[in-house]
């Protein structure tokens, strides 16, 4: 028989019978739903776990000056000033993939507005941290080559500084007071939040690198351009490894080091964090399309349930299509394609239902839901196979009947 | 577009039974359901197969039916040896050779007289006018062309056996089986149903009726009789009734 005709007989079985139809369906349209929904939440919590990692520096690598020993004493990393402005520019220039490289020093300082003081961390970069750290400024404007160049008294402040010395008022244009030196805030930057250790990233100021070591901080005795850190941005993430011993065999010979010499520096970086809050995040969301699967699964029992119902009901129509001619594919293609019939409605059904109960979700909860076609396809292919797998048992059982059994069936 | 009937033509008879034999299993023992059958039946005849419930009569027809195969002996059918064909090939001819009246018409309820009459035509990838056309003449064999869009549950019983009937006939069949064909219905219809059987007998189609009824049997020109599984009897019809006289 044709499978036209096939597809007509079964979509004119399931008409009959309306109610026990759309029942059947029902748990499949709520499986998929579930699976599609599952699954957009769970990309979508993904992807905000990565994109606040990324806000953190998930590109970045921190290059930190290294410890000394003194006496047998290590004075831990940071302790001397093994690294320098020098290096950064090295590393800029010759390692492959990386976007910049900025030399920062720091240090505990009080600052003066009027009668408020604010004890913060002062940070002397040059204007390559701001891109180093995907940071902009909210008012005013950022540090510029020539701040550097001229080793300028001005400053930025971070969003805790700003609010706890002015206030309501804007900050740009005032002066401050930084070690009892007047300097002019040129621009206040923008909210970073916390980092991963909890710490509050806006509780900051910076100045000119250059300002910072001639005016504010000074210089190491031992190398007046020696810096504590160089926080260098990769381009490509994915390449952050490579990127990282590069720099520390340009930083090794740059160092004189011999080999079996201990690095005079070390390196870290974010990946690792952000590889595993990226795991945990993925398994969140397998255990969120699991549990919507196995409601497929479910919808799927129900499916053949109702079809074995339905061929023991429809014995008799089975015996006297047998007798008149029908063969046991024939019999058996009809209840199959009824089965995915139910199965695939449901499945479409069961997407839009998704896609809609993704959006009120995000929309209600204010969560981020992704969805995309990688969970859509395989949830309406998933629910295609649930309708044969679980339709095959009764149409088989339908399709061995014996013509005259059938036929006599009471 | 009559059908080719008995193509083996006259030399050989339509239907050719050679020590049939049907067993059944139950649990330890076996029944012999039928027993060294060995009857011929030629193209044209109208055969009453009778005997009481348990007699090997159904057993008889299921097998002439191509629904069941035998257990020993064989069965010839145009000539052709149908005991070792496999259920495609049977079925096939089930569809193209045979058609089937059922006691309990079994009609399928939810589609119309037109729609059941149909039926067959989909297992041999009829085209849909075609498959309209054929039913609706055979729907006026029976004269029932316009009931054509009733279902089932709108006509009445002697009605829903002629829809049946045209059914059986749709594929052009060279032999209708008959199993108790009046047996859910009333006396004045039964020999309305048995009008219309005569008739087509008369345009040259085998039949086989099975029946438990004597009266139904003298509409036949011969009458099998069967008890324990066994062919006992095999008679012309002395005084032949005639369903147009009733």
């Amino acid at each position: 028989m044709k499978l036209a005709t096939t597809v007509q007989m079964a979509a004119a079985a399931l008409q009959t019978n309306r109610v026990r139809t759309a029942l059947t369906a029902l748990g499949v349209i709520i499986g998929v739903g579930a699976v599609v929904t599952m699954m957009a939440i769970g990309a979508g919590a993904q992807s905000r776990v990565a994109e606040q990692i990324r806000s953190l520096g998930s590109n970045l690598i921190i290059v930190l000056s290294g410890s000394i020993t003194a006496g047998g004493v290590r004075l831990g990393s940071g302790s001397q000033l093994t690294i320098t402005e020098d290096d950064a520019r090295a590393i800029q220039r010759e390692v492959t993939g990386v976007d910049v490289a900025a030399p920062v020093i720091r240090g505990g300082v009080q600052v003066v507005f009027g009668n408020s003081n604010w004890s913060t961390a002062l940070q002397g970069v040059t204007p390559e941290y701001f891109r180093a750290r995907d940071w902009d400024v909210t008012s005013g404007r950022a540090l510029t080559q020539d701040d550097q160049d001229t080793a300028a008294k001005v400053t930025v402040l971070g969003q805790t500084v700003a609010d706890n010395l002015f206030g309501a008022t804007d900050p740009v244009g005032q002066t401050v007071r930084i070690k009892a030196a007047p300097f002019t805030v040129v621009g206040v930057l923008s909210r970073k939040g916390q980092s991963t250790r909890g710490e509050d990233q806006d509780d900051t100021l910076m100045i000119p690198l250059s300002t910072a070591q001639k005016k504010v901080l000074g210089t190491s005795q031992a190398n007046a351009r020696s810096v504590a850190t160089i926080l260098v941005k990769v381009a490509d993430p994915a390449r952050l490894g490579e990127a990282e011993s590069d720099i520390r065999r340009l930083l090794r010979e740059r160092h004189h080091l011999q080999p079996g010499q201990d690095d005079d520096f070390a390196t870290r970086n974010l990946s690792e964090i952000l590889a595993s809050q990226e795991a945990a995040s993925r398994v969140l969301s397998l255990l969120l399309a699991a549990v919507a699967a196995v409601s497929l699964v479910v919808g799927g029992i129900g499916i053949m349930n109702i079809m074995l119902v339905s061929v023991t009901e429809r014995t008799r129509e089975i015996g006297l299509r047998r007798a008149v001619g029908a063969r046991r594919r024939d019999i058996l293609g009809q209840f199959l394609l009824e089965a995915m019939f139910v199965s695939l409605a449901g499945g479409l059904i069961g997407i839009v239902g998704g896609i809609a109960g993704s959006y009120a979700i995000g929309y209600i909860f204010e969560w981020s839901v992704l969805i995309s076609w990688s969970a859509v396809v395989p949830a309406f292919l998933f629910a295609a196979a649930v309708g044969v797998f679980f339709g095959y048992y009764p149409a088989r059982k339908a399709s061995r009947l014996k013509p005259i059994e059938a036929l006599r069936y009471e | 577009m009559r059908p080719v009937r008995g193509g083996a033509g006259l030399e050989s008879p339509l239907i050719e039974t050679r020590q049939l034999g049907k067993d059944y299993s139950l649990g330890d023992h076996v029944v012999h359901a039928l027993r060294d059958v060995s009857v011929t039946i030629g193209a044209g005849e109208m055969v009453a197969v009778m005997g009481p419930s348990g007699s090997g009569k159904s057993t008889f027809m299921t097998i002439l039916g191509c629904l069941d195969t035998p257990t020993t002996g064989q069965y010839r059918l145009e000539g052709r040896d149908v005991s070792g064909l496999d259920d495609d090939q049977l079925s096939a001819i089930r569809n193209r050779r045979i058609g089937f009246v059922f006691q309990q018409f079994n009609l399928l309820p939810r589609i119309t007289a037109q729609g059941n009459v149909e039926m067959p035509l989909l297992y041999r990838d009829v085209p849909a006018r075609e498959r309209h056309e054929r039913a609706r003449r055979k729907l006026e064999v029976v004269g029932l062309a316009t009931r054509a869009e009733h279902r089932p549950s709108q006509l009445s019983g002697g009605q829903q056996q002629r829809v049946a009937i045209a059914r059986a006939l749709v594929n052009d069949p060279v032999l209708l089986l008959a199993d108790e064909p009046t047996g859910n219905l009333d006396t004045r219809t039964s020999a309305e149903i048995m009008a219309v059987v005569q008739a087509l007998h008369r345009t040259g189609l085998t039949i086989v009726l099975v029946t438990h009824e004597p009266d139904i049997a003298q509409y036949a020109q011969r009458i099998l009789s069967f008890r324990d599984g066994e062919l006992v009897g095999d008679e012309p019809v002395q005084n032949r009734r005639d369903a147009r006289a009733a």
